[in-house]
């Protein structure tokens, strides 16, 4: 009976997105809960500082490179695009203010946030992933060491310490970026490009507001990379799926996160 | 990776860190401009204070020598009172007056002291006296036009009638923006 | 105090409804080496997971030293981890860690050895596996059966009353094989341990044992000395250990009638 076919064909999708939904609800407890857990077992990371020390090479410092590099280039480039509409209002003057807010409220932590989760967050799951795959979890565990407290969380709070290092990082160096196209290529007067930005960025409500932002972003990426991590399906191929999950949930989250947070601060 | 070497890059970095952080603060925001020495605070009474808000700053002769702290209302005079800080190097006498400006033509609105001729100094807790308002845009366009609505009916009640003697409106009490100090 | 350092009683074990275990019963003398065996997916690797307190049985009880496993606190289950030694299918030797770094973990993660202890101490266990010249390496560098033999050295670092075994010989060329079976039985007797083999190579394994148990269809098929199963006429018995193609595991997955299959149109 061709009558009842479209109809079970539709009961059917609605229970995958329903069954879908749950799953999904599920990993966020699955989540919240091994972040818990890592804050309670964060004690050994600062008693054996050296543990997290490694990690923040591993994700802050290894990541330097990349975030130096795409910040000199969004700088220049925010430069170039400021000058060429502000120009027409006869404001190019303005345009330190233009680069140097638009860095430290929203492309610094945010970008970085993104670079960070491309590179230091897969980092983090492809290898929590294969000590899983390889059993060194399971060997950790055996040898009754908890890998929560010895793998887990000096991860994460490297990822926490470094983020904020390396938003606050990016800004400088957009803005010197900035600098370079502003004043020595286009011709923008030097007094003028400074000036404007020092009368116009707030300590308080721009720069805090930015390096908070990033402490929330940091929290997340970094927690999001560890629970891909240590929840991937043991094997090569779960890994590489854990790896472009912890990409795509990254980068939604910070965006989404971004403009709760910037609500919340341009009202308060 | 032997811990001297991670050890020498991860102080590396957090110094980067440190390092454009206090870049940040010094040259780009306004840090230094800030809240920076002792201060003194005085108050002043305005009947409207239009869009000043807390952290404006509070200009004398264009130069910035304080910042507002804080606005309240005072609900048996309805009236608005403003605490602001000054910089205690500087020293306003007692009959100085505080108005309110807007940078620029639709800029934030500060508060402009212009000191008066007094032998007597303002002191920590004292009150300014002599106010002026903040514009208020829409006064200013209903005013305007007012003015102008009675000046075409004067001239008009003047060609047709000499008796009549009409009231001009009251300009209330200044129309004339103050010059801004600069 | 019982001669068993480990009892199994009546152990049932399973996933969403299905039985992998039903009702098992298993005693580990002192001093002893026995061993598990049994076809793929029978079982055998959970059972060392259950004595390890890394799951929980349905039913019945696992104890070690007259504890019962599952009935202990985090506290608990360390306590009693820290007297066991295990041994994974490939090592899983930690793989930002040195041969020396991984040998020296448990006693850095468990005591309070000073470093120069723990030197003597680490050199002592891989002179015993015979690998003292490769504590430099890392163990990406090592072959197959070296990281094996690096494993083992880890497993008996604090020299433990139990050492567990998962597919000891799994993977491992003929010399290296021998090798690691002469080192279990003798590791066994110089540290007076009791050793639990889970394989299903019956050459080496029947070498070394004291007793071995067969696991099939959740339950012990059989039980005895090697020599006795050799003689053993049980059918499943006979199968696995002379290695017949057919018998009780049949060579045909379940399938339909040849002859209709082939004259069959392909379906896609």
């Amino acid at each position: 009976m061709t009558k009842s076919n479209p109809l079970i064909g539709i009961i059917k999708y609605l229970q995958v997105i329903g069954h879908r939904m749950v799953e999904r609800i599920w990993r966020l407890g699955a989540g919240a809960r091994l972040f818990f857990l890592t804050i309670i077992y964060s004690g050994e990371s600062f008693k054996r500082f050296h543990l997290t020390m490694r990690e923040i090479y591993a994700t802050g410092v290894l990541s330097l490179l990349i975030i130096i590099v795409s910040a000199f280039f969004v700088g220049m480039v925010l430069a170039l695009q400021g000058y060429n509409t502000l120009q027409k209002y006869g404001s190019s003057e303005a345009i330190g203010v233009l680069v140097a807010l638009s860095l430290v409220r929203e492309l610094g932590p945010v970008v970085t946030a993104l670079l960070f989760a491309g590179r230091a967050g897969t980092a983090i799951t492809a290898e929590i992933g294969l000590m899983k795959t390889t059993e060194q979890l399971s060997a950790m565990e055996m040898m009754a060491v908890n890998p929560i407290a010895r793998v887990v969380a000096p991860r994460f709070w490297a990822g926490v310490i470094s983020m904020p290092i390396l938003a606050t990082l990016f800004s400088m160096v957009g803005i010197l970026g900035g600098y370079l196209v502003a004043v020595p290529l286009i011709g923008v007067d030097e007094g003028a490009f400074w000036s404007q930005m020092q009368a116009n960025v707030d300590f308080q409500t721009d720069i805090v507001n930015g390096v908070i932002k990033s402490l929330v972003f940091g929290v997340a990426c970094t927690m999001i990379a560890l629970f891909e991590g240590f929840d991937a399906p043991p094997t090569a191929e779960g890994v590489s799926r854990a790896t472009t999950r912890t990409v795509v949930i990254s980068s939604l989250t910070v965006l989404g996160l971004d403009f709760v947070l910037t609500s919340f601060m341009l009202v308060i | 990776m032997d811990r001297t070497k991670i050890d020498l890059w991860v102080g590396i970095f957090v110094a980067l860190g440190v390092a454009s952080l206090l870049g940040l603060a010094m040259k780009v925001g306004n840090l230094t401009s800030g809240k920076i020495g002792e201060t003194y605070s005085v108050t002043a009474a305005f009947e409207n204070v239009g869009g000043l808000k807390s952290r404006a700053p509070v200009k004398s002769a264009g130069v910035v020598v304080g910042r507002v702290d804080n606005i309240a209302f005072n609900s048996k005079t309805y009236e608005a009172i403003v605490t602001i800080y000054i910089d205690k190097r500087y020293h306003f006498p007692k009959d100085t007056f505080a108005n309110i400006y807007t940078a620029g033509l639709l800029g934030e609105q500060y508060v402009g002291l212009e000191a008066g001729g007094d032998e007597e100094v303002l002191k920590n807790g004292d009150k300014i006296a002599k106010t002026q308002d903040a514009i208020v845009l829409e006064k200013m366009i209903s005013k305007f036009l007012f003015s102008k609505a009675s000046e075409t009916n004067a001239d008009a009640k003047q060609s047709t009638s000499t008796t009549q003697q009409e009231t001009k409106p009251a300009v209330a009490k200044s129309t004339e923006l103050g010059d801004p100090p600069f | 105090m019982t001669n068993n350092i480990v009892e199994i009683d009546n152990l049932s074990f399973g996933y969403k409804g299905r039985l992998l275990h039903k009702g098992i019963n298993m005693v580990f003398p002192r001093g002893k080496v026995v061993a598990i065996m049994g076809g793929s997916g029978s079982g055998k690797t959970t059972l060392l997971r259950l004595i390890g307190g890394q799951i929980k049985p349905s039913k019945g009880q696992v104890r070690v030293n007259g504890e019962v496993v599952h009935k202990q606190d985090r506290d608990g289950i360390y306590r009693l981890r820290r007297k066991m030694g295990m041994l994974f299918q490939h090592g899983a030797l930690f793989t930002d860690l040195s041969v020396y770094e991984n040998v020296a973990f448990p006693m850095r993660e468990l005591t309070d050895l000073p470093d120069s202890m723990i030197h003597d101490l680490v050199l002592m266990k891989l002179n015993a596996v015979g690998l003292r010249g490769a504590h430099k390496m890392m163990p990406a560098e090592l072959s197959g059966g070296m990281a094996r033999r690096v494993a083992l050295a880890r497993a008996i670092a604090l020299d433990p009353q139990i050492i567990m075994y998962d597919e000891p010989f799994a993977g491992l060329d003929p010399i290296s094989m021998g090798v690691i079976c002469d080192l279990i039985r003798s590791l066994n007797d110089a540290l007076g341990a009791t050793s639990i083999i889970v394989s299903h190579d019956v050459k080496e394994t029947f070498l070394i044992a004291d007793y071995v148990y067969f696991v099939a269809n959740g339950v012990v098929a059989a039980e005895g000395t090697p020599d006795d199963l050799m003689k053993s006429t049980l059918p499943f018995v006979h199968q696995f250990v002379h290695g017949e193609k057919d018998g009780p595991v049949p060579f045909h997955y379940a399938a339909g009638d040849y002859q209709k299959e082939l004259m069959k149109q392909v379906h896609d």
